[in-house]
C-alpha cells in the first residue's frame, strides 16, 4: 500500500496541538520543509526534540509552535547562538519557554529506550556535574550487580510524531539514509507516529538492491512525503551542500526579532509549500551548493535461488 | 615573522597531540589543532567526531561538527549510540578536546549558563557531548580564549567535571583535564589535580597572565616559553586549514 502524501496532508494528519515532536538529523538531514508546514499550520504547545534544535527550532519557536524544548546543545552549529530562543530563554521576549536539558549521549540513550521500549537507560556521563541537579529526571542508580557501581539513568523519550528526512525512499515507507547516520533510526522507532520525507521515491526493487543501507522499515512509517532539497540549509549527503552561509545569515536575522518575523513572513507564510522556496532559493544558489561525486563501490550481496 | 594569539593556541594545542593516537574532535579552534596536528606531530592520528565518524579525512575545514567532508572518505560511520557507547565509554578515546566559557583552577567548565540555570543573564549551549567527553576520555585538552570572566574563581555552573574538589575519585575511566592552552600560556595539572602555569607563549608575561586569572596562580618552578610558530605550521593553517582565517584571525 502506496503512503505517498503530500507534506499538507501528512502535517495535518500527523502533527497535533500539543504533541511532542522530534525532527531528528544531527546537522545532516534536517527535514527543514516539515517544519516549515507545521509553522504554516500554526500548531501549537508542541513539545520540539532535538539533541541540537539547530536553525529549524529557533524557527519554530519563533512563529510561536513550542512550548518545551528538550535538548542537549542549544546553538547555530559553527556560528553562536540561536537568538529567538535565547530571547525567549532570558526572559527579553515574549513568555517563558521550558527546557529540558541532557547531554548528548544523555538523549540518544532516552530515544534507545524509547524505541526499546524500557523503562530507563544507564549511561556513565553525569557524575560530578550540575546537569542532574538541573534536571531531575537524570537520576542516579547503582548497578544491581554491584552496588559500588553508580551510574545514572535518563528515562525513555517517545515522541508522538518522528519526523526523517532520507536520500531515497519506497511507497511503503522503506527509508535509506547515507553519511552522518545521528540517531534517526532510534527516534524514528521510538515514536508513535513516523513521517519519511525523501529526496527521491524509488521502486522497493532498488531499496531491496541494497537492504544494509535501509534505516526505517516500512513497518513503522505512517506517510512518505517526496521533497527534494528539502534540507535547506541542512544537507543531503551526495545532493547538496550545508549552506554555511545561510547559517552565518541567520545569526544577523535571529537577533532582530522584527527581522525575524519578516523573514518568517516572507519565506515561510506567504508561500504556499517547499516547492516554491525551493524556487525562490534560485537556481544559482542551487548551482552553488553541488558537491562533486564520489561512489561507494558495490558489494555483491550473493544470489540464492 | 607575525602570528596571532588564536594562531599560537592552535599551534600550542597540536603540538601537545604528539603521540597520541585517537582523538575526539570538537568545532573550531580543537578542529584546526587536530587537523595540524595530523600534518605535523601526529601523522596517524585518528580524528572521531561526535555526529558519528571515525577516522575522518575531511578536505575542508568543516564550519559545523556534521559537515558532509567529515563522511565522505571516512574509515568508519556509525550512528550517534555507537560511537558514544562503543568508542567513547568504552575507553577507545585517548583524548578529548573542549572548549570553555568558564574554568575554575580543578580544571571544572562551564558551557551552560551565566548567572542562575533557572535565570540566566546568558544561555550558552549546554553540554553537547562534552560532559561524557569530560567523563570519559582518557585525558581532556582544554583549549580556550583567557581573561578573569573565563578563568574564574568559581563557575557558574558545572557542565563537565574537571578534579572536581581535588583528583578524581577510584574507578572513573578517564583522569581528567591535564592540559589547558589559551591565548597567553600552557598549563598542566598537579598531583592534587590543580591547574599549574607550564609555559608563556612568546612576548607574554607573568603579570599579564595572573592579571587574566581571577584565583592565586600556581606556577611551575620550571616555567618555560613556549617555542613560536614555525613557519610551516603558520602555512598549514594559513593555506590549508583556515583560509578565509574565521578561528584563528
Amino acid at each position: 500500500m502506496s503512503k505517498a502524501t503530500s507534506m499538507r496532508e501528512a502535517i495535518a494528519e500527523l502533527v497535533r496541538d500539543g504533541d511532542t515532536v522530534a525532527i531528528e538529523g544531527f546537522t545532516h538531514l534536517i527535514s527543514f520543509a516539515a517544519g516549515h508546514e507545521i509553522i504554516r499550520q500554526g500548531r501549537r504547545d508542541l513539545t520540539l526534540c532535538r539533541l541540537t534544535p539547530d536553525v529549524i527550532y529557533d524557527q519554530m519557536v519563533a512563529a510561536g509552535v513550542a512550548r518545551r524544548l528538550v535538548f542537549s546543545w542549544l546553538g547555530n552549529p559553527g556560528v553562536g547562538s540561536l537568538h529567538a530562543v535565547r530571547r525567549r530563554v532570558e526572559g527579553r521576549d515574549g513568555g517563558p519557554l521550558e527546557l529540558e536539558e541532557y547531554s548528548h549521549f544523555g538523549m540518544v540513550c532516552r530515544y534507545v529506550a524509547g524505541a526499546s521500549r524500557l523503562p530507563f537507560f544507564p549511561l556513565r556521563s553525569y557524575e560530578g556535574s550540575d546537569l542532574p541537579k538541573a534536571n531531575p529526571r537524570i537520576v542516579p542508580i547503582e548497578s544491581p550487580y554491584d552496588p559500588s557501581e553508580r551510574l545514572y539513568a535518563v528515562p525513555p523519550l517517545n515522541p508522538d510524531v518522528t519526523v526523517v528526512h532520507a536520500q531515497r525512499a519506497d511507497a511503503e515507507g522503506n527509508a535509506q539514509i547515507w553519511g552522518l547516520l545521528g540517531c534517526q533510526k532510534e527516534a524514528a522507532f521510538a515514536a508513535e507516529r513516523v513521517l519519511v520525507v525523501c529526496e527521491e521515491l524509488v521502486e522497493p526493487e532498488v531499496i531491496r538492491a541494497d537492504p544494509n543501507r535501509t534505516a526505517i522499515p516500512g513497518l513503522i512509517v505512517d506517510a512518505v512525503v517526496v521533497a527534494p532539497r528539502g534540507c535547506h540549509p541542512s544537507y543531503a549527503q551526495g545532493y547538496y551542500d550545508r549552506d554555511n552561509l545561510f547559517y552565518r545569515e541567520w545569526d544577523a536575522i535571529s537577533r532582530d526579532p522584527d527581522r525575524l518575523d519578516a523573514w518568517l513572513d516572507e519565506w515561510v507564510l506567504s508561500l504556499a509549500s517547499h516547492e516554491e522556496y525551493v524556487e525562490k532559493l534560485g537556481e544559482q544558489r542551487w548551482a552553488d551548493l553541488a558537491p562533486g561525486e564520489a561512489w561507494s563501490g558495490r558489494v555483491n550481496y550473493g544470489s540464492y535461488d | 615573522m607575525d602570528w596571532t594569539p588564536t594562531e599560537m593556541m592552535v599551534v600550542a594545542s597540536a603540538r601537545q597531540l604528539a603521540g597520541e593516537k585517537v582523538v575526539f574532535v570538537g568545532v573550531g579552534p580543537p578542529n584546526i589543532a587536530c587537523n595540524l596536528a595530523r600534518r605535523t606531530v601526529s601523522p596517524d592520528l585518528q580524528l572521531v567526531y561526535e555526529a558519528g565518524v571515525f577516522g575522518a579525512r575531511p578536505a575542508r575545514l568543516p564550519l559545523s561538527i556534521g559537515d558532509p567532508t567529515l563522511a565522505t572518505g571516512s574509515d568508519a560511520i556509525h550512528g550517534m549510540f555507537e560511537l558514544f557507547a562503543y568508542y567513547l565509554q568504552a575507553g577507545l578515546i585517548d583524548v578529548g578536546f573542549l572548549g570553555a566559557s568558564q574554568i575554575d583552577r580543578r580544571g571544572n567548565i562551564n558551557t551552560t549558563v551565566i548567572g542562575e540555570y533557572d535565570h540566566p543573564s546568558v544561555r550558552l549551549p549546554g553540554s553537547g557531548g562534552a560532559c561524557e567527553i569530560a567523563i570519559n576520555a582518557g585525558k581532556v585538552f582544554v583549549i580556550m580564549p583567557q581573561s578573569r570572566r573565563s578563568f574564574v574563581e568559581r563557575i557558574d555552573f558545572t557542565t563537565s567535571p574537571g578534579h572536581l574538589e581535588g583528583r578524581r575519585p577510584e574507578g572513573w575511566i578517564g583522569a581528567g583535564p591535564t592540559v589547558v592552552v589559551t591565548n597567553l600560556g600552557v598549563y598542566g595539572f598537579d598531583d592534587s589535580g590543580e591547574m599549574e602555569l607550564r609555559s608563556l607563549h612568546p612576548s607574554v608575561t607573568l603579570d599579564q597572565v595572573r592579571q587574566e586569572t581571577a584565583w592565586e596562580l600556581r606556577v611551575s618552578d620550571d616555567l618555560k616559553e613556549t617555542p613560536p610558530p614555525t613557519e610551516e605550521e603558520l602555512r598549514l593553517i594559513r593555506e590549508e586549514l583556515d583560509r578565509e582565517g574565521t578561528s584563528t584571525r
